[in-house]
């Protein structure tokens, strides 16, 4: 390093930093925090976008699905014609219950049909993990859905039983893929993805159509859109083509399961992007100014001198800007690698849920660039008021010393009438309130690190009411059965025989769609028995709010989506039977945090459809020690289509939210103790920085170090204490703001903090707030009484 | 030693000061401050120690005011040795029986005058009232001023205020009058000789005014971070009737 490389104040600049390097380090790794979270989040929304955009345009992922009960094949022709159609495939999809062995759960799942010639299908093709698709012509063998592929250690080769419509088939699996309809692959009206206990396969239209007995006919169209085609426009021709053999009503990517999660993540990750890294960058730049401006005051002689010597205002403000921009280089550097790392880890943990044949966590440039310039941007603002400051010093005015502080004025002064306040105490007190504008701003940083807490533990209570509700709550039943199709009520007697049930309820579920005003949703319509006991909708004290004759009870955020409220009158479109239009009253919106409901009373559903007295499927309370012989029946029961087991799904959500809001909430609290460590420790150095002399001169008086760590830490502690307080609320309020903003179709946040987690954020920011101060004290403890009297301010 | 609570004995010296010497780093870089510097000092004196820059008079006042250790050597104060005393002995040591006044004044800008003699009455066993110290250089009407309301002269007087409101035993004054116009000075001198005579305090003064011995009870000289010259002044003259 030669001196005409690196001028002289380059080597100040290089020296200061080494000096100051415990504040330098804080400040970075604030920067560095709001940085990964740039990078990492960031990217990882781009590339997960990115991502499934490029699947679904590779794969032709459909744009629409048209469920209906039976029409035959050649419709295809016209739906194909409907202006806006790229392209359509039709097919059957029936569910499927596999048989693997073992006493535990049987799993369940669907099974599309594949063009019988053995060729991809138009729309929603497969992409080939392992071996190759159903030899044409074949009926006996099936691709596997890699999850539960891999939960089972199938590969090809392997045989597979299975109950299709109540006929039990023996298959050989020809290879295993990954469906872009099933990147989240979830059960229907399950909380989160059970790979052991969900599968699809896939077998050409043949064998599924004589199992099913849809020989010359189909039960789903899968549509693609032209570009710029008017979707509602297509879907209503759809609808209108289809009406005649059953249809329920086309929906669309927002109402198809797997994308609604993939969308829900992608908005939530887009919501943190937003949210989380300014917080970080706000903090180190406020930093960065309380240090910038402490060492303008300390070195007004030397910038004298130098401005004496000739040196430009420019060059001044230069070499300030120099220190402050190592510091965000620094923090990008550091918040670079931390950022492709964790980017690097999320996208592991988002692969393990989401199934992409492809999800590389892309290093994207643009990333970069933009929390680079965030970085250096927040920095540079935080240095520019001291280095304005600077740069405006004549020679004369900063070869002058300073005046002393000017306690006189202001509120401080008053205290003198105060006598039983120590003078201690005193001197705490007046520079409080003779700088409060960095007491404010330090206890705003505190306040920051304390609400991200807040947060964190937010999450945690969060999700235990989430659970509660749902699981303990609402739904209260061991077991749900879904039936092949509708089934007289005398199934539910055959039912009720079976070995170990001990309470039971129908239900019957049919695609409905909502309309209220200029609303219109598609969801399933409910009928349930008069009063509920195991699935239900709750008020608020947990109470059953149970359907009245005529009336509809309709979860808070459904009604929230129509834009109604109890009292109002809905229009719901049936699909079935005689297609009736039904107008319905809502009589209340009971709040559900996990999934939604329209309940009306099953009575009422039936006599308006017009099919008799049935139902598909129903709820049930078993004996534990009889599960297994109830499965063992359940499995061969040909009016079986599906099961979906509570222990199980409240098990595999809390594994998944452990893992994710575990690491969200470390993320948080990691994230929230480097702010309030950067924070603390920058503001207790400076303070310290700025009063070594009188502390020192204290010392020599005769007090202790205890006495003079006392003046120097109490002024973080009340700010501190001053600054929880606030800090606490605003956490609130953000976990609030994060409330509304992670409503997603799936799941909402509920709004609940308990006072555990007030305190253990109040906790962790009072340690983290004297683990700072333990580290300066033992600068006090070292402080040189001799040197610093002789020197002048 | 477990306490430094001495008690004054007859003609006994306050200070005993043997072969003391201080070396500041080591090998060749290592600076010899002092070198084995020998003196008595007798309670009440006022004495002046002058010497040039370097010469080792304020590391000789920081040892004996309990700011520094010796390498070698032994200072007692009344008999007993500060040298193995430890660091909370030496902290008790300067509450109770040692007042600074520095060249740069050292008050805490956040008190008030009252307040920054107050802070040091406070912890003091016997101490006067801080009215009273404030009245004793002359400075009562400005009891309630904030030092940056105060010229440098005041500041001082408030520093000597806050020395001597303890009823210390000994006056430790590293330069007090280096920043003070030649007038204020004189003012800042003669509040330290009325606090000399008025409480019997062994002061210390250093200087490099060579008039200000002048006032002196003894004036010891140092160079070379060895005492050239130890010497008693017969008549000491007021320090009204100092100038330079």
């Amino acid at each position: 390093m030669s001196a005409r490389i690196l001028g002289v104040l380059d080597r100040k600049v290089l020296r200061d930093l080494w000096r100051m390097r415990g504040q330098v380090i804080a400040i970075a790794l604030v920067a560095a925090a709001g940085v990964s979270l740039q990078v990492s989040m960031g990217g990882l929304t781009v590339s997960l976008s990115e991502t499934r955009a490029a699947y679904y345009e590779r794969y032709r992922f459909a744009d629409l699905w048209a469920p209906v009960v039976r029409a035959p094949l050649p419709l295809a022709m016209e739906l194909r014609a409907i202006d806006g159609v790229a392209s359509v495939e039709t097919r059957i999809t029936a569910p499927v219950l596999f048989e693997l062995g073992g006493e535990g759960p049987p799993p369940s799942g669907f099974v599309h049909s594949l063009p019988q010639d053995g060729s991809q299908p138009a729309v929603n093709a497969l992409h080939l993990a392992e071996g190759r698709l159903p030899a044409p012509g074949s009926s006996d063998e099936v691709v596997v859905l890699d999850s539960f592929a891999s939960a089972h250690g199938l590969h090809p080769g392997d045989s597979l039983t299975l109950t299709l419509a109540g006929r039990r088939e023996n298959v050989t699996i020809s290879g295993v893929v990954l469906s872009p309809e099933w990147i989240y692959a979830i059960a229907p009206g399950q909380l989160a993805p059970d790979p052991a206990l969900f599968g699809v396969i896939w077998m050409n239209e043949a064998g599924v159509a004589a199992a099913t007995g849809m020989s010359g006919a189909f039960n789903e169209a899968v549509v693609r859109l032209m570009r710029g085609a008017s979707e509602p426009a297509v879907r209503a021709a759809l609808d209108q083509a289809l009406a005649p053999y059953g249809a329920a009503g086309a929906y669309g990517r927002r109402e198809q399961v797997s994308d609604a999660f993939v969308s829900a993540e992608i908005d939530q990750m887009r919501t943190m992007t937003r949210m989380m890294p300014p917080i970080f960058l706000i903090v180190a730049a406020f930093l960065v100014n309380i240090v910038v401006s402490r060492m303008v005051a300390v070195e007004r002689e030397q910038i004298g001198l130098l401005r004496a010597f000739g040196y430009t205002p420019l060059q001044i403000a230069g070499h300030y800007l120099k220190f402050a921009s190592v510091i965000a280089l620094l923090g990008l550097a550091a918040g670079a690698a931390l950022g492709a790392w964790l980017g690097d880890a999320m996208a592991g943990m988002l692969a393990d849920y989401y199934h992409f044949p492809f999800l590389l966590f892309g290093l994207d440039p643009g990333g970069y660039a933009l929390a680079g310039a965030l970085a250096l941007g927040a920095v540079m603002l935080g240095a520019a008021g001291a280095v304005r400051r600077a740069s405006r010093l004549t020679p004369a005015d900063a070869m002058r010393p300073p005046a002393p502080a000017d306690y006189s004025r202001g509120l401080g002064a008053r205290l003198i009438a105060f006598r039983q306040i120590d003078h201690q105490s005193r001197m705490v007190l007046r520079q409080l309130l003779r700088f409060p504008l960095r007491a404010g701003l330090t206890g705003a940083g505190l306040t920051a690190s304390a609400a991200l807490l807040v947060c964190a533990f937010y999450f945690a209570d969060a999700v235990e009411v989430m659970v509660e509700e749902y699981f303990t709550l609402a739904n209260r039943q061991d077991l749900s059965v879904h039936l092949a199709d509708q089934r007289a009520m005398g199934a539910l007697d055959a039912l009720t025989a079976r070995p170990g049930v001990m309470e039971i309820e129908p239900f019957r579920a049919e695609p409905v769609r909502l309309r209220f005003g200029h609303h219109e949703i598609l969801t399933a319509l409910t009928g349930v028995v008069d009063d509920p006991r195991l699935a239900r909708l709750t008020g608020k004290r947990g109470e059953t709010i149970a359907p009245v004759p005529g009336g509809l009870v309709l979860s808070r955020d459904l009604a929230d989506r129509l834009g109604a409220g109890a009292g109002d009158t809905v229009l719901a479109a049936l699909t079935r039977g005689a297609r009736p239009e039904l107008e319905l009253q809502v009589i209340a919106t009971p709040q559900t945090w996990v999934g939604s409901g329209a309940q009306m009373r099953l009575d009422d559903l039936n006599r308006a459809l017009g099919e008799g007295d049935v139902i598909n499927g129903a709820v049930l309370r078993m004996d534990a020690r009889e599960a297994g012989a109830l499965y063992a029946e359940l499995k061969d029961a040909p009016a079986v289509a599906g099961m979906q087991f509570n222990a199980e799904a409240r098990a595999t959500f809390r594994e998944i939210m452990d893992e994710t809001m575990g690491t969200v909430i470390g993320a948080f609290i990691l994230f929230a103790c480097v702010i309030a460590l950067g924070v603390a420790y920058n503001a207790v150095r400076v303070s310290m920085a700025e009063r070594e002399r009188e502390l020192a001169s204290l010392r020599v008086l005769g007090f202790s170090r205890g006495d003079v760590s006392y003046i120097l830490l109490a002024e973080a502690a009340l700010i501190t204490l001053a600054a929880l307080p606030v800090g606490l609320l605003a956490g609130a309020g953000l976990a609030w703001t994060l409330s509304l903003s992670m409503d997603s179709d799936v799941f909402r946040l509920p709004f609940m903090i308990s006072p555990a987690s007030y305190g253990y954020a109040g906790l962790i920011l009072i340690m983290s707030v004297v683990l700072s101060g333990a580290l300066v004290r033992r600068r006090i403890d070292r402080l040189d009484m001799v040197k610093v009297l002789k020197t002048r301010e | 030693m477990a306490s430094l609570d001495a008690e004054p004995d007859g003609a006994a010296p306050t200070y005993q000061v043997r072969d003391l010497s201080r070396v500041y780093g080591d090998g060749p870089a290592a600076v010899h401050a002092l070198r084995g510097v020998d003196i008595d000092v007798p309670e009440g004196e006022l004495i002046v120690v002058l010497g040039a820059s370097g010469s080792g008079k304020s590391t000789f006042l920081n040892i004996i005011g309990g700011l520094d250790r010796a390498t070698a050597g032994t200072v007692r104060f009344r008999g007993q040795d500060l040298h193995d005393a430890s660091d909370a002995a030496l902290t008790r040591y300067r509450r109770d029986h040692v007042g600074f006044v520095f060249q740069f004044y050292n008050l805490m800008p956040s008190l008030t005058a009252r307040e920054n003699v107050a802070l040091v009455t406070e912890i003091a066993r016997n101490p006067m009232d801080p009215a009273e110290a404030l009245e004793l250089v002359g400075l009562g009407p400005r009891i309630d001023h904030f030092p940056a309301q105060l010229s440098g002269g005041e500041q001082q007087r408030v520093a000597i205020a806050r020395a001597i409101a303890k009823r210390p035993d000994v006056m430790m004054c590293d330069e007090p009058t280096g920043a003070l116009d030649s007038k204020t000075g004189v003012r800042v001198l003669e509040a330290l000789q009325n606090v000399n005579r008025e409480l019997g305090a062994t002061t210390f003064l250093i200087t490099h005014n060579v008039s200000v011995g002048w006032m002196a009870d003894r004036v010891i000289e140092f160079a070379d971070g060895a005492v050239r010259e130890n010497r008693v002044n017969a008549n000491p003259v007021p320090a009204s009737e100092l100038s330079w």
